[in-house]
């Protein structure tokens, strides 16, 4: 009798000790038949539905410009800043969904300060780049949780120049010299393929940029429903105040 | 000790417990990459062990970054390591010298074990014999020494100080560091 009144508590306290949700130990993003993950397909069609960003590299410097429309004239749009600096280095926008961007780039904000702590150096583009991507890689492969449904654009310099790198849900990651993501990516980075030149300067490459966004926004483009992020040799990421904005889409205007 | 764009490590190589040599070949001045050299002194395990942690670490940094680490960069990287055994530390004294940026300034870091850092401009000592060394170095050094003469200055500072700290000497090596590589030359000191 000794013995079952043990084992009962024994299981008992067993019982009290799993933790909420540790039913889902297996992963959500599993292989269908045909070879794909449709959970990663599905993010990526979730990032194509999102509004519009674009990045070119310039000779000296990386653009990187979005589209910021906001549901409703209510919104203060001050409040809502989607360009990111991960560090003052490097520069980061995205499409698809905002909150799991906010989350990405916390974890990539530490990342950054991680290595500067070790290293007392900026982190190089490519390396945060494949860190973030490693950080989306664990999401499809980990028990109970989904992919991210963002794309980012992370522009940088460092000491092999000006970069521009986007990362996908899936966790893969590449160069471009220039690209777009979400809604109008495709029609977007034909217009950049015609207007690219490998040696555009950072003004001409802004001018670019904004001018492409143009081609597929809906509406009237204002200084107050796009945002410009812009680094150049001075390896300071600056986003763009709304002033100077107004220059660049008055001087497309003309 | 630094010169005009270049840098020297000495050491001796004697490897004993307390009174007793144990040998007379023990190499505590290590190369990370053609502009970085790294000089241990202390506990003789530790040396050992930091050896192997700081060059598997520098293994991955080469091809993670695809690049060669600066020597600022990898002093910072030892005074972390080091700090984070604040509270059972390593029991070393490390020196890093070497040539920083396209200019070829030199860099001298000396840290505590526990990973405070110093960046003098001159020279920098560690070991049994450092208040020898850092008398006679004090009396010897002179600004901008090109790499001959920055040679025959840090031999001659060891050679000294060695004669006068009964757990230093058996040996000696030097290594300067100028653009064009890391000259190495062993002197022989009284072996006792």
């Amino acid at each position: 009798m000794l013995n079952e009144f043990s084992n009962n508590t024994i299981s008992l306290f067993l019982q009290k000790k799993k933790k909420k949700g540790s039913f889902f130990n297996f992963s959500l993003t599993t292989f269908s038949p045909n070879g794909k993950l449709l959970q990663i397909e599905h993010a990526l069609k979730a990032v194509e539905s999102g509004a519009t960003s674009l990045g070119i590299k310039a000779s000296n410097g990386v653009v990187i410009v979005t589209e910021k429309k906001l549901p409703t004239t209510l919104i203060d749009e001050n409040s809502v800043k989607k360009i990111q600096k991960l560090n003052d280095g490097i520069g980061v926008i995205y499409s698809g969904l905002g909150p799991d961007y906010r989350v990405l780039i916390s974890k990539a904000r530490k990342k950054s300060q991680q290595y500067f702590k070790q290293y007392n150096e900026i982190i190089p583009v490519n390396i945060i780049s494949r860190k973030v991507a490693g950080i989306m890689q664990e999401f499809t492969q980990s028990g109970g949780v989904r992919p991210f449904g963002v794309s980012l654009l992370v522009a940088g310099y460092d000491h092999n120049g000006p970069q521009l790198f986007q990362v996908d849900p899936s966790g893969s990651f590449w160069a471009w010299k220039a690209t777009a993501i979400g809604k109008n990516s495709s029609n977007s980075k034909k217009f950049l393929e015609k207007r690219y030149k490998p040696d555009m300067e950072i003004e001409d490459a802004i001018n670019t940029a904004i001018l492409t966004l143009k081609e597929g926004f809906e509406g009237e483009m204002d200084e107050f429903n796009i945002e410009v992020g812009v680094i150049t040799n001075d390896k300071k990421f600056r986003i763009l105040e709304p002033e100077e904005v107004k220059d660049y889409i008055s001087e497309l205007n003309l | 000790m630094a010169g005009k764009n270049c840098v020297a490590i000495a050491g001796d190589t004697r490897f004993g417990v307390r009174n007793q040599t144990v040998a007379l070949d023990s190499n505590r001045i290590f190369k990370i990459n053609n502009r970085t050299l790294f000089g241990m002194t202390g506990l003789n395990t530790d040396i050992l062990t930091l050896r192997e942690s700081f060059k598997f670490q520098m293994n991955l940094y080469n091809l993670e970054e695809e690049r060669e680490i600066s020597p600022k960069t990898f002093a910072h990287n030892v005074a972390q390591t080091l700090y984070s055994k604040r509270f059972g530390p390593y029991f070393i004294t490390p020196i890093i010298a070497g040539l920083e940026g396209e200019d070829y300034t030199p860099f001298l870091c000396a840290t505590d074990l526990i990973g405070a850092m110093e960046f003098p401009k001159s020279f920098v000592v560690a070991g049994t014999g450092e208040e020898s060394l850092m008398g006679v170095c004090e009396t010897f050094y002179k600004e901008n020494m090109e790499p001959d003469e920055l040679f025959e200055v840090i031999s001659q500072c060891l050679l000294a100080a060695v004669d006068r700290d009964a757990l230093s000497g058996w040996g000696s090596v030097v290594h300067v560091l100028t653009k064009d590589g890391i000259t190495t030359k062993r002197l022989r000191t009284r072996k006792d």
